[in-house]
């Protein structure tokens, strides 16, 4: 009876601290593309403009990977607090990729101290911007192996399991199982999107209020190039990953496209809504795109719910969130191709004010397409935790506490939320960058030209 | 020599490791806070927050490091651990939230107010109080198992007059350790004020160690018997210890060899955590998780220690690289870069 109720507590507090890392934890791995970019430009062009961009992302970005460090530490610990049988089971195996993942952000850690730290401290033109490049690879490396942790819980391999017990571990094949390289590849062009997107709709916001400038033009520009690159990228990550899910986990595509019956041809099923007898109501019909999705061959066949068994189909519902992922992605897609059509095409102007506000809106609508495709990801293999091994209710902790722990973290977060939201409100509002500008290069007109 | 050993000395050298640089890092935040309290901020805030800003990051990795081992090479004791712990482990990762967020607001938030500094100062007395429950279950006696999952026994453990005193030699030693470091760090910096307030505070804090340190010894004899049994035969570690103590006061007395004291702390420490540790095999929760019983697989036992040595192959030449550029460049130190 304790186990049960402390199982859905569990899974409540796992869901809201992810929900609220993944907000921290994407950034961080996203922007230091970004604010490398930015400097590698600056310093290429002698356009200190860009540097500038730079070094304003960077003292919010700090902010930002100080809460994502702390909710990090936070789910780390909780996988053994809430989930010690799960613990005692895959930590034979997951343990690596874990302890690899911690070391990749160590290493990030110290040279992100260190790039803040150093600026305007180094001769060489190019000797700071070096150190921006193992922040990169340490938030890459960190995101890679955490995700191939998850991925094996999808598709778990590489052991030998004797009742509760593993007796044997191939650590390479575990963490190299099948849904590793699809995932990775998801995860990390759907950062680098996303960061796009949040700066491109700082500076969007920024032109709408205080007017534009040059150096507002530069940092839009870049901004929307590198969100169109990755949001291409995303979406044709987001198309292997629905390869591998034909293949390896039938039931979690069949269940976001209500594919009911094993069928050739099948119909990709866009929006609409499922009634209580599971008849789809309002729903888009794209004829034999699913079987096309599955396996890149439009007759196809793809594995329906009816090859299921009843108890391991997960939740119908995830079909709302897979729908919204997708359209969310491809609002960014368009949004972004639309501003460089534009700036291209000189007729239309790329910063005219409802585009601008398109891409205002872009921000949260990435970040929201983020949360839902990580629910569809881990709602769509319910009931397992380790799938084919282990379910979710026979990993989790059974105590009378655990709802005294929901609440510590509960007002934890919203108090961080809020925090964070009113510094980085006042961190810029304070210091409007034409101020920063007119102290930092007082012989320069705003915006890089020589006066 | 086998897998187990080689994995409890990595769990150990985590938990030493931690140790001494949270407790440079907590401490920092409780002088921070009393300094401003004291309206002696400005003498001291500075140069605390001139060392942390690099640097505070890292500290978690080490607790991180700490948990991840332990799920790796003795994946039971973390069954036992994580169910127990429950509670405490939640208390312990709210205060690491509510100090990491709000050391990094107040110094890259440009915003200086005392809250965050109250918060932040009272949160890293509290961190290491929590996590010495941890220690503290692993004497044993703490825990009750029903239907088949294990439960901590509050009551029990917030009543024993060992847990106490336990958080008070946690409490102590952490602002010990701190005041010391930071005594060093001032006397670098050419910081003579901040040095002369820091160094007084690394003298009050030797006597209450000490004596919470052979407190803690003589509680284990009631608590644990076999441990403490244990701890006298290798007397010799403690008598180590005490002398590393001795001469770490003597040298922060007589205001010079800062760098030397500060070494003679962490002697003191290491061989007080080894001979602790040393004492409690072979049991890492006692009457529950015997090292041998519960080790983990031989080949992920090799990988785990593979990746640790690439690890630190990669993290030593970093830690030196950021550490000549902050802790031991004499310029940076001074403030003048």
């Amino acid at each position: 009876m304790f186990a049960y109720d402390s199982v859905i507590l569990a899974r409540m507090l796992t869901s809201m601290t992810l929900v609220f890392h993944i907000i921290f934890a994407t950034i961080g791995v996203g922007v230091p593309l970004l604010i490398s970019a930015a400097e590698y430009v600056g310093i290429r062009k002698r356009d200190p403009s860009y540097i500038l961009l730079a070094r304003r992302w960077t003292r919010g970005f700090v902010i930002i990977v100080a809460v994502g460090v702390v909710t990090g530490t936070a789910i780390g610990l909780q996988l053994f607090l809430l989930w010690p049988t799960f613990m005692q089971i895959a930590g034979h195996v997951i343990s690596l990729p874990l302890f690899m993942e911690t070391f990749a952000f160590f290493f990030e850690a110290i040279f992100l101290g260190a790039y803040i730290y150093t600026w305007d401290r180094f001769k060489g033109r190019y000797t700071h911007w070096y150190l921006s490049l193992p922040v990169i690879i340490g938030g890459g490396l960190s995101a890679v192996f955490i995700t191939s942790v998850n991925a094996f819980m999808n598709t778990p391999q590489g052991f030998t399991l004797e009742g509760r017990t593993i007796t044997s571990v191939e650590p390479l094949t575990a963490i190299l199982n099948p849904a590793t390289p699809s995932k990775v590849f998801h995860v990390l062009t759907s950062s680098y999107m996303t960061c796009g997107a949040i700066l491109a709709a700082l500076t969007a916001f920024f032109i709408l209020k205080y007017g534009n400038n040059k150096y507002y033009k530069k940092a839009l520009k870049l901004t929307m190039i590198v969100t169109l690159v990755f949001s291409i990228f995303t979406a044709i990550a987001g198309d292997t990953s629905a390869k591998f899910l034909a293949t390896y986990q039938p039931e979690k595509l069949a269940a976001a496209e209500w594919h009911f019956e094993t069928e050739k041809g099948a119909d990709l099923i866009l929006f609409g809504k499922l009634t209580e007898d599971n008849e789809i109501k309002g729903a888009i019909h794209l004829p034999k795109l699913l079987s096309f999705l599955s396996f890149g061959d439009f007759n196809s066949e793809v594995i329906g719910l009816d090859r299921v068994d009843a108890d391991l189909i997960p939740p119908l519902w995830i079909h709302y969130m897979f729908d919204l992922m997708v359209t969310l992605g491809a609002y960014s897609i368009m949004i972004s191709m639309l501003f460089l059509v534009f700036m291209f095409w000189k007729k239309r102007d790329q910063y005219n004010k409802w585009l601008l506000r398109a891409i205002v809106v872009n921000a949260p609508f990435a970040m929201l397409a983020l949360e839902f495709g990580w629910i569809y990801a881990e709602v769509g293999r319910q009931p397992w935790i380790m799938r084919g091994y282990l379910r979710v209710a026979e990993g989790a902790v059974s105590s009378p506490y655990v709802h005294y722990a929901f609440a510590m973290f509960l007002v934890l977060y919203v108090l961080l939320g809020t925090f964070v939201t009113l510094i980085l409100v006042r961190l810029y509002k304070k210091n409007p960058i034409k101020k920063e500008w007119e102290q930092r290069f007082p012989d320069t007109l705003f915006g890089g030209d020589q006066r | 020599v086998s897998y187990e050993v080689l994995g409890l000395s990595a769990l150990w050298f985590f938990l030493f490791a931690y140790l001494i640089i949270a407790s440079i890092d907590f401490g920092a935040g409780f002088f921070a806070y009393y300094a401003k309290q004291t309206k002696k901020d400005h003498i001291l805030n500075r140069l605390i927050a001139r060392y942390l800003s690099p640097v505070w990051e890292i500290t978690n990795v080490f607790f991180i490091f700490f948990y991840y081992g332990l799920a790796g090479f003795f994946p039971d004791a973390g069954y036992y651990y994580g169910s127990a712990m429950l509670i405490p482990g939640s208390i312990i990762l709210v205060l690491i939230g509510i100090r990491g967020s709000f050391y990094a607001f107040e110094n890259y938030g440009s915003r200086s107010s005392l809250l965050y500094t109250f918060l932040y100062g009272a949160s890293g007395l509290l961190i290491p109080a929590a996590i010495s429950t941890g220690l503290t279950i692993s004497e044993g006696g703490f825990l009750r198992e029903e239907g088949g999952s294990i439960h901590l026994r509050y009551t029990e453990l917030l009543t024993n007059p060992f847990s106490w005193a336990v958080v008070f030699l946690a409490i102590v030693s952490v602002l010990y350790i701190s005041a010391n470091f930071l005594t060093y760090y001032a006397n670098k910096a050419g910081d003579e004020p901040a040095r002369k307030i820091l160094r007084s505070y690394a003298l009050f804090w030797s006597a209450p160690q000490i004596i919470a340190s052979l407190t803690a010894f003589i509680a284990i004899s009631r608590q644990n018997p076999e441990h403490y049994n244990n701890m006298l035969d290798l007397w010799w570690m403690f008598g180590l210890s005490v002398l590393f103590f001795l001469g770490a006061v003597y040298f922060i007395y007589k205001e010079r060899n800062y760098g030397l004291s500060f070494i003679c702390v962490m002697l003191q420490f290491f061989f007080a955590l080894l001979g602790y540790g040393i004492g409690h095999m072979p049991y890492i929760l006692y009457d529950q998780i015997q090292v041998t019983a519960d080790a983990t697989l031989p080949a992920m036992g090799t990988a785990l220690l593979f990746a640790f040595g690439g690890g630190l192959l990669m993290l030593i030449p970093s830690l030196i690289l950021v550490m000549r550029m902050f802790l031991f460049d004499a310029e940076y130190v001074k403030g003048k870069k």
